[in-house]
């Protein structure tokens, strides 16, 4: 399976974080610094690793920073990649999710990645492209899948590029306390950090009004904290920012923005209590005034510019072990 | 293993006198039951017709209280005959036929149409359940008495696959029922706290990144129909009920709550409760979606005591098919419900018998006897002995088999068993004395 470049980790897909083990956690890691170095200073940035591979976007969800930064790693690697924007809004018209994943699988597709508003529509179609194998095409009957995002579920690989802005700042992740705050309950990318960080060895403390945990976070491999001021009085290394979707501000989950942004909010003042080293992380788009003040946006503590810097390298990282392991014809 | 059989005659339903040799009521000693006219009888000197039950067990026919045979509307997914057959194969004699059909069955042309259809496939003895409100839009309450006028003779109300969620169409619907000494069936669930749910609440939904099915919409709606079923002297059952803080309430209401006259509160609970838990969803293939949803296993521990102790009154299988657009699809699309006639036996035995918790009486009574008293039918339900309506299903209590959902009669395969060693197989079903399926195969009436 790992062909000529000996590149496997034992991953097919990467759907999720948790089940990630640590060692092929930090090798996607490490070889997405490795890209950093490896384009740091090229005239032209483009690396040959995936000619005649073709990476396929399938976005059920509209996502302009995700899908440019998976499109970018892919193109940087020589890949030639096909953007597919679908519409979920309907199952009983138009063509369903298999039949999309099983016409691109058939028409070539070495690498699927999916973005879809339902939680674990990944994992259904890398099942059935497993199942139905694509030998045929001479490629040892294997399309990759990668989750881009799925509903509520998980969004691996922000995960990895928070991580590897982590590593950037902080200079590793082992031992460091890293506090979220924000719409846990509806955040794909609270649960693949959560994971994550903790297979990684940091502390993890999510900081939520009760409405927006989900019930049986208990088993989470995490700290709860209601209050966001007693969480900052602990000294975090990081503090992760989510953003909170207008929809849910009109759902009854917290009585008004105002409140939030007062209970919830990483205010100038809140920001200034934190340790000198500590890092401000936003996953994108921020509602600046309301869960992040402007000037913590665009403070020196905010590493949101390098996260989506980072988001290229991750990704490139992860196309390449997923891709380039196999035997290149 | 196998059965033989002597034949006297030519194989036709039309045989006077069958004798059913060395067969064990109740999985008690063997015996011989006899057959003739469509009535268990004394010993016979010289049957027309003698099978070789050696080893197998005899149970009266079985009864389900809670089948979407999907006609008419559903065609694609089940009909009266195919739906009809995979009862029989179960060893059920006798199906309860919900009405969130299209059009629904909310009147009394369309409850005598499936009942109609029930009787021309002739498999199973098909009961349309009404609708309690017109549409199932939870407004207006639908022809009760009329439909309880109508040939079919409907006794049992349900607005299934939805709640009677507005407590004072509730009240009215269990008021109004008891004067045609009918028993309204709720879907349990207060719709209000379960908009965009997708599976239980708890640890794997919280993982799972699925939008947590509150439990409290199932408990709550049970507490408030038993103080209303109670205040109003009615008969209330409960559908598919699903956890253990719902068995608790049951004991309250009957135990505890001053209750007017005529009073009754009865309920079901369905194989796959009894059985699979909510890790199921765990690769997010929907053939393990349902509504009410997969529990932890507490609650199935729970349910499994509760029918022991006869809290929980008889299992009921919500044989739901789904056409296969509607389940292979992603999680939040696809459609709640699987199939179950033909698995939910073996299932109760899995979880009932192997486990100690009931023996074959104990089956008879939640599978057969209880369901039949429940729904007031007089001819279902009976005890095996002479005089008594020759309805029974035979079973080899040592015959596993292999779920194939290809192989299922439904014209769906969703079942959520697939691949799944079976324990016990039925082998033969008989209604009133004429066989409907013997050595696991469809006997006549082909429709």
């Amino acid at each position: 399976m790992t062909g000529a470049t000996d590149t496997g980790i034992g991953l097919r897909h990467l759907l999720s974080t948790e089940g990630l083990r640590r060692e092929q956690a930090e090798a996607l890691l490490d070889t997405a610094a490795g890209m950093e170095q490896a384009l740091t200073g090229r005239a032209v940035r483009k690396l040959p690793t995936l000619r005649g591979r073709t990476v396929v976007t399938l976005f059920y969800e509209n996502s302009t920073r995700t899908r440019v930064s998976f499109e970018v790693a892919g193109k940087w690697m020589s890949a030639d990649t096909i953007n597919v924007s679908a519409s979920a809004s309907s199952v009983s018209k138009g063509e369903s999710l298999r039949d999309t994943a099983a016409t691109l699988g058939a028409a070539g597709a070495d690498c699927l990645i999916v973005r879809h508003p339902a939680s674990g529509a990944p994992h259904r179609i890398a099942a059935w492209l497993d199942r139905v194998g694509h030998s045929h095409l001479g490629r040892e009957g294997h399309v990759a899948v990668v989750n881009a995002g799925d509903g509520t579920h998980e969004h691996p690989t922000q995960a990895l590029l928070d991580a590897a802005t982590l590593r950037a700042r902080l200079g590793q992740v082992e031992g460091t306390h890293v506090t979220i705050v924000g719409d846990i309950l509806h955040s794909r990318v609270a649960r693949s950090n959560a994971h994550l960080l903790a297979t990684l060895g940091a502390r993890v403390t999510l900081v939520a009004p009760p409405t927006l945990l989900p019930v049986g976070v208990g088993d989470w491999p995490v700290t709860v904290s209601h209050d966001l001021d007693a969480t900052l009085a602990t000294g975090p290394d990081a503090v992760m920012m989510l953003r909170v979707q207008a929809e849910r501000m009109h759902g009854g989950f917290f009585p008004s923005a105002r409140e939030y942004a007062i209970r919830f909010g990483l205010s100038q003042d809140r920001a200034d209590r934190l340790p000198d080293h500590a890092v401000v992380l936003h996953p994108g788009p921020a509602v600046r005034g309301m869960e992040i003040a402007s000037s913590v946006a665009d403070s020196s503590r905010a590493a949101i510019a390098e996260q989506v810097t980072a988001g290229v390298h991750v990704r490139m990282a992860v196309l390449y072990h997923l891709l380039a392991g196999e035997d290149v014809a | 293993m196998t059965t033989t059989r002597e034949t006297k005659r030519s194989e036709s339903w039309t045989m006077k006198t069958i004798r059913i040799r060395h067969v064990r009521p109740y999985g008690e000693d063997p015996t011989d039951l006899h057959v003739r006219d469509g009535v268990l009888v004394d010993p016979v000197s010289d049957p027309d017709e003698t099978i070789d039950a050696d080893g197998l067990i005899a149970l009266p026919g079985l009864v389900d209280l809670h089948t979407h045979l999907r006609e008419p509307g559903g065609e694609e997914a089940e009909t009266v005959g195919t739906g009809s057959a995979a009862a029989a194969l179960g060893g059920y004699t006798a199906v309860f036929a919900m009405p969130n059909t299209d059009p629904v069955a909310d009147s009394p042309v369309v409850v005598e149409h499936v009942w109609r259809r029930g009787r021309e496939v002739g498999l199973v003895d098909v009961h349309p359940v009404g609708a309690v409100t017109v549409g199932l839009e939870g407004a207006k309450l639908a022809e009760m008495g009329m439909m309880a006028a109508s040939p079919a003779g409907v006794r049992m109300f349900s607005d299934d696959g939805r709640c009677v969620n507005d407590p004072l169409i509730m009240r009215r619907a269990l008021e109004y029922a008891r004067a045609l000494g009918a028993v309204v069936a709720q879907h349990a669930e207060d719709h209000r706290l379960t908009v965009g749910a997708q599976a239980h609440e708890g640890p794997v939904a919280a993982r799972l990144g699925l939008a947590g099915w509150d439990p409290t919409a199932e408990e709550s709606i049970i507490a408030r129909d038993v103080m209303l079923a109670a205040a109003a002297g009615a008969r209330l059952h409960v559908c598919h009920l699903s956890t253990a803080r719902s068995t608790e309430i049951l004991r309250w209401g009957r135990e505890t709550l001053d209750a007017a006259n005529g009073f009754s509160v009865s309920a079901e609970v369905t194989p796959h409760h009894l059985l699979l838990t909510d890790t199921a969803a765990e690769d997010y293939d929907p053939v393990h979606k349902v509504n009410p949803p997969l529990r932890p296993a507490a609650d199935t521990e729970a349910l499994r005591r509760a029918l022991a102790d006869g809290t929980l009154d008889c299992v009921a299988t919500d044989h739901a098919p789904h056409a296969v657009e509607a389940k292979d699809c992603e999680w939040s699309a696809a459609r709640p419900g699987m199939l179950g006639l033909q698995t939910a036996l073996p299932v109760v035995v899995t979880t009932m018998v192997a486990t100690g918790l009931l023996d074959w009486r104990g089956v008879a009574r939640v599978c057969s006897e209880a369901p039949a008293r429940i729904a007031g039918l007089t001819d279902q339900g009976r005890p095996l002995v002479a005089g008594e309506p020759a309805t029974l299903t035979l079973v080899d209590p040592d015959a596993e088999w292999t779920v194939r959902g290809a192989a299922l009669a439904s014209r769906a395969d969703n079942t959520p068993y697939e691949g799944m060693e079976m324990p016990v197989s039925v082998v033969h079903t008989m209604l009133r004395g004429r066989w409907t399926v013997r050595d696991g195969k469809v006997v006549g009436n082909e429709r």
